[in-house]
């Protein structure tokens, strides 16, 4: 038993890395496409080697601690914040049966374990003893504690419709269409908030206000260097990860493929299509999305992030909350 | 938290200090601002020069006005030519030299394109320092072009020295107006780009509206001229009020703003920016035959006196004023640039606004540290 779930644990940590490695390309490449650019095209054909000769550019750096820095608590940052995002990987399903664990609380489960990475931030920011990191830290506080309440009450709204919390079935809930179909306009506005809150989450751009280069230098992790830099880096790729892959299992049926109606040709084809490349499908559709407004939007401003959560979000929130709850109590969906 | 709550809930903060720069992503070289910050509330912002101190006023001293225009380059490079031109025109009105029409046709589009090109990077890094990575490179895309212009023209890109005492250094290349004409074809359908993807935009608006105000009153007490000045409604346009070279003889209007805040300053920058394409499409097809130079002595010599020029270039007036004993070195140079007093602006612009305000308005004056220190 104890063997398998070394296994799987090893297996997960390859995964992630991989999955990081890709994402950190991908990201290059997208945004060298939104601002004429080529990218990397150096190192491997069409430069695909250039983030491992980053990583293992990262592995080999020095270790600087500045002199007042808590030492403690600036290891054990890097560290929080990779749990909190490797913990949620477990419980997401990519297959049929391809999940780690199937617990009766998952979405529960993802938000609760995601949401410790932000102590990962604060601390990190508290310890290096910086006063841009500090800034960071505490902005970053700011911004994740307000956006889980938006992103946990969007995919509320959908598990309200699905009737469960576990993510198999709520993926069952949706084998006859999506709930981004199905929930109607409702569905439409959770999945905008919750791509929203997401980004906000993941501290990306325009929400990237715990880094903000141009105002704190590098934010939370400005006295990072070498491997610890790269766990933040890693973390903050693997949340990207997890906020598609949830959405990706919530909205858009997570493995399910497409299917129209009764056009049984296209349905067919469809299904031979299979479960996993599904699943990716939709995962770097919304990570595609999640960048684009990364690459084109400037960042806002601390006090404007909050309003926009409290004012807008939030609200809209609530009342889709209760719109949904409605529709499902009556069994207004198809 | 407001200074009200504050009271009322018996809570007392401590104000600290940030050193922002001398090495920091949005200072934008090597200037150095002093934070006194309540928790991201800006209390005061003290400006600290001199990291980038090369003398150039006192090396003037030794040159000769030939070489004193290379050193006018190093100040504000992205308005190397305007620059030039500002010492070429004191030693000429000095000298009592008529330059030919050519030369002063050639300056003014020059210049006017040297003005675009400053802007158009100036854009790219505004929209950098808010977070939109993006504008950088549009506008360094478009910016190639003036650039390569350039290089075909004189042989360099950035730091030009086309303007000599008595005219130019060369005569333009046979492509010259082929190329301009290209690039204001060009850069018109892209203006509007801009402005779709940052000036129309939401979290841009929100973030310069309204912000970083600077009244009409302070931008004249302080001395602010060029777009930050005309952003709060001062007219100071040096080429509208005392014209040079050929301005007197094109059409074009001043960009006055009312609102003085980081969007009016944004906003006249993107104006100017047509104005300036309007003034070189009157002249590119109307340059004058003749001698790109007038004939000058070997050595220049001024005669004894004080002398006064200034020019406008992309961050505003630039005065250069010189003491001559009559010998062929001046006997005190004086750079009156534009920088060093928009700089100063900042402390009475960022007081109560946030660090990530400050950025915004830091992008919005323009800043370009060398010509700040010289």
């Amino acid at each position: 038993m104890a063997i398998e779930w070394a296994i799987i644990g090893l297996v997960l940590i390859l995964f992630v890395a991989i999955s990081v490695i890709i994402l950190v390309y991908v990201e290059r490449k997208v945004a060298a496409f939104f601002q004429l650019r080529l990218g990397p095209m150096r190192v491997g054909k069409w430069g695909m080697l250039q983030t491992i000769a980053d990583f293992i550019k990262l592995l080999m750096k020095e270790h600087i601690i500045t002199k007042k820095a808590d030492k403690f608590l600036f290891n054990l940052a890097p560290f929080i914040i990779v749990t909190a995002s490797f913990l949620a990987i477990g419980a997401i399903p990519f297959a049929l049966g391809l999940q780690v664990m199937d617990i009766n609380i998952g979405v529960f489960y993802i938000t609760a374990v995601s949401s410790i990475g932000v102590l990962g931030i604060l601390l990190g920011g508290w310890a290096g003893n910086n006063k841009y990191s500090m800034i960071g830290a505490l902005r970053s506080g700011a911004q994740v504690v307000s956006y889980e309440l938006s992103i946990t009450l969007s995919l509320l709204a959908m598990i309200v419709l699905a009737g469960s919390l576990q993510l198999s079935e709520i993926i069952a809930s949706q084998q006859t269409g999506w709930w981004i179909f199905k929930g109607h306009i409702p569905a439409w506005i959770a999945f905008t908030v919750f791509v929203i809150a997401g980004t906000a989450e993941t501290n990306r751009g325009p929400f990237d206000l715990a880094e903000a280069e141009s105002e704190l230098t590098a934010g939370f992790h400005t006295e990072y260097s070498g491997i610890k830099f790269a766990m933040f880096f890693l973390a903050e790729y693997v949340s990207l990860f997890i906020i598609a892959a949830v959405g990706a299992t919530v909205f858009f049926g997570g493995w399910l493929p497409f299917h129209i109606g009764h056009w049984q040709v296209f349905n067919a084809v469809m299904d031979w299509i299979p479960p996993i490349v599904w699943f990716f499908g939709k995962v770097a559709a919304i990570i595609g999305l999640i960048m684009w407004f990364k690459w084109t939007f400037p960042r806002l401003r601390i006090d404007q992030l909050l309003i926009l959560e409290w004012k807008y979000l939030l609200p809209i929130n609530l009342v889709n909350l209760i719109i949904v709850s409605f529709i499902a109590l009556m069994g207004w969906y198809l | 938290m407001t200074a009200e709550v504050k009271e009322q809930r018996g809570i007392k903060t401590q104000e600290y200090f940030v050193n922002m720069g001398p090495q920091h992503p949005s200072t934008h070289g090597v200037l150095r601002l002093v934070l006194e910050l309540d928790g991201e509330i800006i209390q005061r912002v003290e400006p600290h020069i001199g990291y980038i101190h090369r003398s150039i006023e006192k090396m003037c001293e030794k040159d000769s006005y030939r070489q004193i225009v290379h050193l006018t380059d190093r100040m504000d490079y992205l308005s190397a030519n305007m620059n030039n031109e500002a010492v070429c025109l004191a030693v000429e009105s000095a000298l009592e030299i008529e330059v030919p029409d050519r030369v002063k046709v050639i300056r003014t589009i020059i210049a006017e394109l040297t003005r675009l090109a400053s802007h158009q990077l100036w854009w790219g890094v505004m929209g950098m320092d808010l977070g939109a990575l993006t504008a950088f490179l549009y506008g360094f895309r478009d910016r190639e072009m003036i650039n390569d212009i350039f290089e075909e023209t004189c042989g360099a890109r950035l730091t030009m020295n086309y303007n000599v005492p008595g005219g130019l250094m060369f005569d333009i290349h046979p492509n010259f107006q082929r190329r301009v004409k290209e690039f204001i074809a060009h850069f018109k359908t892209k203006i509007p780009e801009y402005d779709q993807l940052l000036s129309d935009n939401v979290i841009f608006r929100e973030r310069t509206e309204g912000i970083g105000i600077l009244s009409k009153e302070d931008a004249i007490s302080y001395g602010a001229t060029g777009p930050t000045g005309r952003a709060s409604g001062f007219s100071c346009d040096v080429r509208k009020h005392h014209p040079y070279s050929a301005y007197d003889r094109v059409e074009f209007k001043e960009i006055l703003m009312e609102k003085g805040d980081s969007f009016a300053r944004y906003k006249a920058r993107i104006l100017e920016m047509w104005e300036s394409l309007h003034i070189i499409e009157q002249l590119i097809d109307n340059i004058p035959e003749g001698e790109y130079q007038a004939p000058t002595k070997a050595v220049i010599k001024l005669p004894k006196g004080e002398f006064y020029q200034r020019v406008e270039t992309a961050r505003g007036e630039l005065g250069v004023y010189v003491v001559s004993e009559g010998s062929k070195s001046p006997y005190r140079l004086k750079f009156r640039s534009p920088g060093f007093s928009n700089l100063f602006t900042i402390d009475h612009m960022a007081r109560g606004y946030k660090i990530a305000d400050l950025v915004a308005m830091m992008s919005t004056i323009d800043l370009v540290i060398p010509d700040i220190d010289r």
